[in-house]
């Protein structure tokens, strides 16, 4: 039985309420007027002097043209991608839009940490219900590990749902009537976007996720009392109907929450790109929890060979998430179509070091340190590529967000320090008291021997 | 590699009291026996199917292609399209040999084999199609970046078809070695089984004188694993190269980012059905039901229910995207309502009903437990892949975005001659596979047999676990 050390308690309860502190903060220090926006332009001129330019390119952030509405598709989605100064749009209207987007910033960084770490629970309920449904002979002996972790998901994806229904327009611009009835683009989208819907499909996969989180876990704990498998049989047959539910759902919601950000801009690999995210923090998440236990002597049914697996799958998975980062990308920029290359012209020129710099995090570190097989055993080789994962997918999760949210007004600041804080002190408490209520070690379960023995 | 531990719950994977003698026996009995007369009726109609196919694409190349159905507006219709399909075929083989591999499924073991060969076949069928579309086939060797007398003339490395050149024969090399590699041992056993001095002979240079040491056992799988690391990252990139033909271009319906999961899903998804189908009769004809089961045909059943779903998935977020777009000229696209009503409406609804709703009925588990079902379903997910990618290249141009140069495609005898010809040489190859090479992976299933076989388990039920 796990109990949370607590220390590792006091720490998260500290992280805690400095992270809600810092979000309060930077919710409490956003402009309120158009003065306030006037005053901190004045003062960023004054510091950068010659960075004028650089310092203006509002209009390739929040990409809601409403020219293009009315003017059709290319000519006018290049000219706003590519037009960069402010001429021409009237100084009122420029700070008009820089003030939305610094009101944005604590919302998005806060959207952005909390679906960080609801993804990350999600997603090993997906790991978990996979290795139900392929009958995997290796993986059983984390099945305690994986449902302690998903604990996470209730209060994770209840805030994320809070969020997103209350963010409003700070988060998706066709929430505006007003720049809805001007542009025909989002006219048409209404039958899909708009917030009776929206909300009614979020509440569907909160619902579907978490019921089937609190079945599964039910089973499985009602198999290790049993004599016969048929608490296993219900198992198997709900994770199978569970990843029908989430290969749709995910695909929806990844359109609701976060293509929907830049309303105009559409792309068909998008939701599976999300869900490669996802999954390998996921898995790299159960890692990282695993080696913890085992660290504290709790684990002892689980060797090496099972945290060489996990490696592997981490190891996999990183390509994975970068074959499709790479199609996406390389599709988008070879045909270069003006309403599809603002969504990477953004981000290009705006996060230039964060958009590869991930790519480093994601791609080249995992592979260079998770390619030979022994390094994949020691516990420490591990944990460093962990943390380049996680590191690099919290990226990717910024990026998904900010260009769309705040555009060229982003930074890492309080906002956005306070979110992660919060929310891993709320993620290491959840999954810590998760892990505590039962022993570690799943019993009867029809495969736990075979886990046992296993070797590679 | 894994303990011979497994548990009970797991089904058996060799029937019948089999013994190692006998797994050698059943396997070596095709190739050291005779050919009977339905082998040979089959191999004739095959190999005038192959000669008819050669005659077409004789008078296409002499002739020019201009003999196929192809006008100004549909440049690439079944050249392309059979291209893909047989390039979609080849893909189950390496997912059967590496994927399942990588994931330690014990069941490829009695697939592998076939359907690596499989593989092999299908791209040397789909390779014949990008240099027969040419139109100057003569000048092929021009997309190589060889040093020349035109001032070192080079290719433009811009395009994926040039990228399809690379694919293309990397994966057929590849899948040959790792195909080659694993035949050693099993070329040995015939060689040692043969008593005809000739097969011996044959036998003998094939297998590069395996002798089955530690040793080398040692490294050939060491070697199996490396090769399948390879083959994955290869199988996925190749059919996702073959998608970047369209998906970099700016048509309608071409242009999806989609593509190369998708293609790649699809690619599993018609080649498990091509392998279900070629290994329900060669279960049957070699008699081999005992090591390709029941169990074999559901778990196979089970793969092509999910590459089905997520295909299913990738036509739903196509179609919901052609919506959601907000541009006209997407609804013309293979996957539209346009499309669904169009001049082409029968070819959007056998796409439907046969990549979605027949697979469906494997859900049930009866059905995908019926093998002449499964039989059926196998055929028509194959028809049915053969229409996606129909509509997929030539849906999406006949309509695109000048409505002056809309138009219709239609095939001519020839256009029809070459992919029957190329069905024809398929199982030229593939019949005289099945009776000159060790069908089954014979090493490899004699490793599961004490974990996995059927009478080892029932031996352990009895007497215990451990």
């Amino acid at each position: 039985m796990y109990t949370l050390p607590s220390k590792l308690k006091l720490f998260s309860i500290v992280l805690m309420v400095l992270g809600l502190a810092g979000i309060i903060f930077g919710f409490m220090t956003t402009p309120k007027t158009i003065d306030d926006v006037k005053k901190i332009l004045a003062e960023q001129e004054a510091h950068h002097g010659e960075n004028h330019a650089v310092d203006h390119k509002e209009d390739t952030a929040n990409f809601i043209d409403i020219a293009r509405g009315e003017e059709g598709y290319s000519g006018a989605a290049m000219e706003h991608a590519t037009d960069l100064s402010a001429e021409g749009h009237g100084a009122s209207s420029h700070e008009e839009h820089v003030l939305h987007q610094l009101q944005t910033r604590p919302w998005s960084a806060t959207f952005v940490a909390a679906f960080f770490f609801m993804m990350i629970a999600l997603g090993v309920l997906v790991f978990y219900a996979i290795q139900f449904a392929s009958q995997a002979g290796w993986s059983p002996v984390l099945y305690r590990v994986m449902e302690g972790i998903t604990s996470y998901l209730l209060p994770g994806s209840i805030i994320v749902f809070v969020l997103v229904i209350f963010a409003g327009e700070h988060f998706y611009p066709w929430q505006n009537a007003d720049l809805v009835a001007e542009d025909k683009i989002l006219q048409g989208k209404s039958g899909y976007l708009n917030f009776p819907f929206f909300v009614i499909r979020a509440a569907i996969y909160l619902l579907g996720w978490n019921i089937y989180r609190y079945y599964s876990r039910k089973n499985s704990l009602a198999q290790a009392e049993a004599n016969n498998f048929d608490h296993y049989r219900k198992n198997f047959k709900a994770s199978v109907f569970f990843l029908i539910f989430f290969l749709l759902t995910e695909a929806t919601m990844a359109w609701d929450w976060f293509m929907s950000m830049t309303p105009h801009w559409y792309s068909t690999l998008f939701a599976w790109y999300v869900f490669a995210t996802m999954f390998v923090s996921s898995i790299t998440v159960i890692a990282l929890v695993t080696i913890h236990l085992k660290s504290k002597g709790l684990l002892s049914f689980v060797s090496d060979r099972h945290l060489h697996d996990l490696a592997k799958y981490m190891f996999a998975f990183s390509i994975f998430w970068t074959y499709l980062w790479f199609s996406q990308f390389m599709l988008i920029w070879y045909s270069n179509i003006p309403e599809e290359v603002t969504y990477f012209i953004i981000r290009i020129q705006e996060y230039q070091g964060l958009f590869f710099g991930m790519l480093i995090l994601n791609f080249v570190f995992p592979m260079l340190v998770l390619m030979n097989s022994d390094f994949k055993k020691v516990p420490w080789f591990v944990v460093i590529a962990a943390v380049f994962i996680l590191v690099g997918h919290y990226i990717d999760v910024f990026l998904l967000v900010m260009p769309s949210t705040v555009g060229h007004n982003w930074g890492f600041g309080i906002p956005e320090i306070a979110a992660l804080l919060f929310f891993a002190g709320l993620f290491i408490l959840v999954v810590g008291n998760g892990l505590g209520k039962v022993s570690l070690r799943p019993k009867n379960d029809p495969f736990i021997k075979e886990s046992e023995n296993y070797h590679f | 590699m894994s303990s011979h531990y497994e548990a009970p719950i797991r089904e058996p994977l060799v029937l019948g009291e089999k013994s190692y003698q006998d797994i050698s026996a059943d396997v070596a009995a095709p190739v050291l026996g005779k050919a009977n007369k339905s082998w040979w009726i089959v191999f004739t109609i095959a190999l005038i199917a192959f000669l008819w196919g050669l005659g077409c694409i004789i008078y296409t190349v002499s002739t020019g292609i201009g003999v196929w159905g192809l006008n100004k507006t549909v440049g690439w219709a079944w050249d392309i399209t059979n291209f893909v399909w047989w390039v979609g075929i080849g893909h189950a083989g390496t997912l059967i040999s590496a994927v399942l591999l990588l994931f330690r499924q014990k069941w490829r073991m009695a697939v592998n084999r076939s359907a690596e060969a499989m593989t092999i076949f299908a791209v040397v069928q789909a390779g014949l199609f990008p240099i027969i579309h040419m139109g100057r086939p003569w000048l092929a060797y021009w997309v190589l970046p060889i040093p020349n007398q035109f001032g070192s003339l080079w290719v433009n490395f811009n395009s994926p078809l040039l990228w399809d050149v690379f694919a293309i024969s990397t994966y057929l090399s590849i899948s040959l070695v790792f195909w080659w590699t694993g035949l050693l041992p099993d070329f040995a056993m015939i060689r040692d089984k043969t008593k005809s001095p000739f097969q011996k002979k044959i036998y003998g240079i094939l297998s590069f004188g395996w002798s089955g040491r530690v040793k080398d056992w040692q490294r050939f799988e060491e070697v199996s694993l490396v090769l399948a690391g390879l083959a994955t990252p290869l199988v996925l990139s190749v059919h996702t190269i073959v998608s970047f033909d369209f998906a970099t271009s700016v048509v309608p319906g071409w242009h999806s980012t989609i593509y190369p999961p998708y293609f790649v899903a699809g690619a599993i998804f018609s080649g498990f059905a091509m392998v279900q189908t070629l290994l329900i009769i060669m279960r049957k004809v070699s008699n081999l039901e005992n090591y390709i089961t029941i169990v074999h045909i559901e778990y196979m059943n089970k793969v092509i229910l999910l590459t089905g779903g997520i295909v299913t998935v990738a036509y739903a977020t196509e179609y919901f995207v052609m919506w959601y777009s907000g541009v006209p000229y997407e609804d013309y696209t293979y996957l539209s309502y346009g499309a669904a009503t169009g001049p082409y409406w029968w070819a959007f609804w056998a796409l439907i009903i046969c990549n979605f709703v027949v697979p469906m009925t494997l859900w049930v588990k009866k059905l995908r437990r019926n093998i002449i079902w499964t039989f059926i379903v196998a055929l028509v997910i194959n028809i049915g892949m053969w229409f996606e990618r129909f509509n997929i290249i030539v849906v999406n141009i006949t309509k695109d975005r000048l409505t002056s140069s809309w138009t219709m495609f239609q095939p001519t005898f020839v256009d029809i001659g070459t992919f029957v010809g190329t069905i024809g040489f398929f199982f030229v190859l593939f019949l005289l596979y099945a009776r000159t090479f060790p069908v089954i992976a014979q090493a490899e299933v004699k490793t599961i047999l004490k974990s996995s076989g059927e009478k080892f388990k029932n031996l352990r039920a009895k007497h215990g676990n451990d």
